[in-house]
């Protein structure tokens, strides 16, 4: 993690003064410590969830570290739980994580002169609170900087795969029923999801896939409602008209969810 | 040792990378259409309520039927509060106390 020169690449060829990096690299981390103290407690939340799914520790940390995208890990868990197949389990991850895709885009230009090993690497940790963190971080200083952007990936990798860790020790150890944690799921899931909602094309999108979910569900089962309410619920989102920020907004500086403290 | 369910975290990985990688090492292949870019943007929240409601709205019964209960309002009080705050944890705390209080009480 060096950030010396030889890092510093990106759409604008200025050189930013040595103070200016130190004063951004200043402020990204304690936005990366803000983030990590909120994603530590959700990591925890998750643990909890996954030990519901019957999952074991050494699946946890493995998702955790292998996955590094919460959502789509809260929604795995569920969907285990339920006894979806594995092939429902990876479309729902691909929808879930599809926006991966334009945070990409966006970070594309500043790492475009990187080595493409590197590239290819610094990508697996591309997560919304990676990209909020170090795209803000990269605009300030006009490039990119190495050391950055692994503050930023690691300040949700560290806490979400610790917190995991003991929400699912923790959880072990008491009734998670009589305490109400099994609410925890589906409470996380309606807040992660109300936390990528900018729009009111997304409410309806998320208000149509409800409406699609639960009778599809009632009548061919938990796993399919929430396919069918998952591929038809952006449909009838796009049939409302954009709200002035979902027009303007433009693919390439899309807004991560981060909010939500989780990969 | 059973692999349990490492694979399936492999073939989550092997869904999710390409949305990270592609973008950076094939540069203008997330040119995609507008309107692939809009669907793209709604799936996000749309796959979570979705996941949401069968998980509180619906019973684990087989065939399900429609819960009836205090989880249903203990996320719509979650929701609530992340809709105010932006912030999931205390909306995950309220639903889990609302449950626990009610259980509690025999309510739940």
């Amino acid at each position: 993690m060096s950030g010396g020169r030889d890092a510093m690449t990106g759409p604008a060829a200025n050189v930013p003064a040595v103070d200016a990096v130190r004063e951004s690299r200043r402020q990204l981390v304690g936005d990366a410590l803000a983030i990590a103290a909120y994603a530590l407690p959700v990591g925890v939340v998750y643990g909890l969830a996954a030990l519901q799914a019957h999952f074991t520790l050494l699946d946890v940390v493995t998702a955790c570290l292998v996955v590094l995208a919460g959502g789509a890990q809260f929604a795995a868990a569920g969907m285990v739980k339920d006894g979806a197949p594995w092939l429902a389990i990876a479309g729902v991850t691909a929808l879930v994580n599809a926006r991966h895709l334009l945070y990409s885009a966006a970070v594309a230009p500043y790492t475009a002169a990187r080595p493409r090993k590197e590239r290819a690497f610094m990508a697996h940790f591309l997560t919304d609170e990676t990209f909020a963190l170090s795209l803000a971080h990269f605009r300030r200083i006009g490039r990119f900087d190495r050391r950055g952007y692994w503050v930023a990936a690691l300040a949700i990798l560290v806490p979400w795969t610790l917190g995991s860790t003991i929400g699912y020790l923790a959880a072990g150890a008491v009734d998670t029923r009589r305490l109400g944690l099994d609410v925890a799921f589906p409470a996380a899931m309606a807040g992660l999801s109300l936390g990528m909602v900018s729009g009111r094309r997304d409410v309806a999108a998320a208000l149509g896939a409800v409406a699609v979910a639960v009778p599809v569900g009632l009548v061919g089962g938990a796993s399919l409602g929430l396919v069918a309410g998952a591929v038809l619920g952006p449909f009838i989102g796009l049939a409302v008209p954009a709200s002035t920020n979902e027009e303007s907004s433009s693919p390439e500086t899309p807004e991560p969810s981060a909010e939500a403290g989780l990969p | 040792m059973s692999l349990g369910l490492i694979p399936l975290a492999v073939l989550m990985w092997a869904v999710t990378y390409p949305a990270r990688a592609l973008p950076q090492l094939a540069p203008g292949i997330e040119r995609l259409p507008p309107a692939a870019v809009a669907y793209l943007r709604l799936a996000g929240p749309a796959a979570l309520a979705a996941l949401a409601a069968v998980n509180c709205l619906l019973t684990a019964a087989t065939p399900p039927s429609v819960l009836i209960g205090v989880e249903p309002v203990a996320v719509g009080a979650c929701a609530l509060i992340v809709a105010k705050t932006r912030l999931l944890f205390p909306g995950v705390a309220v639903a889990v106390v609302l449950v626990a209080v009610a259980r509690a009480l025999g309510a739940g």
